[in-house]
């Protein structure tokens, strides 16, 4: 099993265990954490599951491929550290991965 | 164990799709304190509809990978699932659903999100074997047990269903053959550039597209498919002929329970039907959409509204107050073509091409007055991506930098 936390955007910490092979958007979604929908069930084509990937993860989690970068064009509150999270997928070199999501403007 | 005669619960979803799932999901993750039911007429857990006729499909997504949220979230989650159960009749008045096994439901607010169904052929040959729609899993199943390299498919129907199965079936390695009725295929929700390049795209890819073509009978041989009939009288041969023509919405329920209801369930922007404590969502909704520019109500059949009424509705049931809705949005995946398009294009004046239609990227603008309205994205992310805004804001384009791609778009706004 893999653990990573989710900092939903009023600072409440959400620790998770998934599966390596899952994305962190399907464990997200599957708890309902907060600000993560995934409503186009990970294909690349919502930008609903946009989260920050906190130091020192970036490292480990790597590039956004450009059709990920293209798609971030969507999301409010774009950062460097910005990624989809259904591009994010566990391994053992994620055990740890926190990934905090953007505050909600709405 | 016994099962309850009556169930009840403060709210009740009529239907498992995305509007019925998601509203589930925003419910909770508003802390909703009420108890939720959700009932499906599926004996499967919750599926995603588009991989049905994209991924599933071809073979590239797995059954375990359908599923909407994973079992445990059923049997722990936020809420109860009735699933394979059909509603058969709505008491308004004390505000009771009846089951087809008998159960009472009594509710607190019911939410009708019960989709629909696919439109059936009209002609005759149509109950032959070998006949399908693409709206359920048990539809994708039924053909992906014929669907073998070299048999021949006929899809009647050129929109969006019709050609992501076409691009599925030829990656399985079919012969296809598409019929379009109207003189260009996506005639009703794209201009002609685009629908000139999905011609091109699915010929490139051995698709033969017909337009102008009207499927006037199917025949058989010993009740199974064996040819399409036009209204030219040419014969096409088929060993299996897929249909999408169209959805029929479920509303039949909400009628003779006395609910409003015009080519779908009508509801007021915060998806209010005429009943008192009863809303509707997704597929079968006509509402009160405020990015409509042509009429005054829409029913809009896409994943983005479907989660977009969820997310709506939740807030006002949570007690919070409702986001404003977001301008709808749509996408489609054929071959390797990345297709997405913002807004309802009904009501424009003018079109704008951004790009070369001849070529392998580039949008279309769809504008009323000066405003841009809505926008088709071929291959044009970053071009989606800053439409929405400026859809959204009703911005003023310059035609001239819209029609320039080396300018962004959110650069071809006039101040």
């Amino acid at each position: 099993m893999v653990q990573i936390n989710i900092i939903d955007s009023t600072g409440k910490s959400h620790a998770l265990s998934g599966n390596a092979g899952q994305s962190v958007m399907e464990l997200a979604v599957n708890h309902d954490i907060p600000g993560i929908v995934g409503e186009c069930g990970g294909d690349l084509s919502c930008g609903t599951c946009h989260v920050y990937v906190e130091a020192p993860w970036e490292a480990t989690t790597g590039e956004a491929s450009s059709d990920e970068t293209d798609m971030l064009e969507v999301v409010d509150h774009l950062r460097p550290s910005s990624r989809l999270c259904c591009q994010l997928i566990l391994s053992d070199a994620l055990d740890g991965l926190t990934v905090s999501t953007p505050r909600d403007d709405a | 164990m016994q099962q309850s005669a009556s169930l009840q619960a403060d709210v009740v979803i009529v239907g498992a799709g995305h509007a019925g799932v998601q509203l589930v999901a925003a419910l909770a993750k508003h802390g909703y304190a009420g108890s939720v039911l959700l009932i499906s007429d599926e004996a499967a857990y919750p599926y995603e509809r588009p991989p049905l006729s994209k991924g599933y499909l071809k073979g590239s997504e797995a059954r375990d990978s359908l599923g909407f949220r994973d079992e445990r979230y059923w049997s722990e989650g936020p809420a109860t699932l009735l699933r394979g159960v059909q509603v058969t009749a709505i008491d308004p008045a004390d505000r009771r659903l009846v089951l087809d096994d008998g159960r009472r439901v009594t509710y607190g607010d019911l939410v009708w999100a019960a989709g629909g169904r696919a439109r059936t052929l009209p002609i005759p040959g149509a109950d032959l074997d070998g006949v399908f729609y693409v709206r359920s899993l048990a539809d994708a199943d039924a053909i992906l047990q014929v669907a073998a390299p070299d048999r021949r498919a006929v899809i009647i129907g050129g929109g969006y269903i019709g050609l992501e199965v076409a691009a599925s079936l030829r990656s399985l390695g079919l012969g296809v053959v598409v019929l379009e009725a109207a003189p260009r295929l996506l005639a009703r929700v794209t201009a002609a550039p685009v629908s000139a390049y999905f011609k091109r795209l699915h010929e490139d890819n051995g698709v033969d597209v017909r337009v102008d073509a009207v499927a006037q009978a199917i025949e058989g041989v010993e009740g199974v498919v064996s040819a399409v009939v036009l209204a030219s009288g040419e014969r096409i041969a088929a060993d299996l002929v897929i249909a999408g023509i169209g959805l029929v919405p479920c509303a039949d329920i909400m009628a003779a329970a006395g609910c409003a209801v015009d080519d779908g369930v009508l509801v007021d922007d915060a998806f209010r039907t005429s009943l008192p404590h009863v809303f509707a969502i997704g597929d079968c909704a006509r509402w009160t959409c405020g990015h409509a520019h042509a009429s005054d109500t829409v029913r809009i059949e896409s994943i983005p509204n479907a989660t977009e009424h969820a997310t709506i509705l939740a807030a006002t049931l949570a007690g919070a107050s409702a986001p404003a809705p977001a301008v709808p949005w749509f996408w489609s995946d054929q071959y390797d073509v990345k297709f997405k398009t913002v807004g309802l294009l009904s009501g424009h004046d003018r079109m704008l091409v951004r790009g070369h239609p001849d070529g392998n990227a580039f949008a279309v603008g769809y504008l009323k007055g000066e405003r841009l309205i809505a926008l088709d994205a071929i291959n044009s992310t970053p071009d989606f991506a800053q439409s929405k805004a400026l859809i959204a804001q009703g911005a003023r384009i310059d035609p001239a930098r819209f029609a320039d791609p080396a300018v962004k778009l959110r650069d071809a706004v006039m101040a």
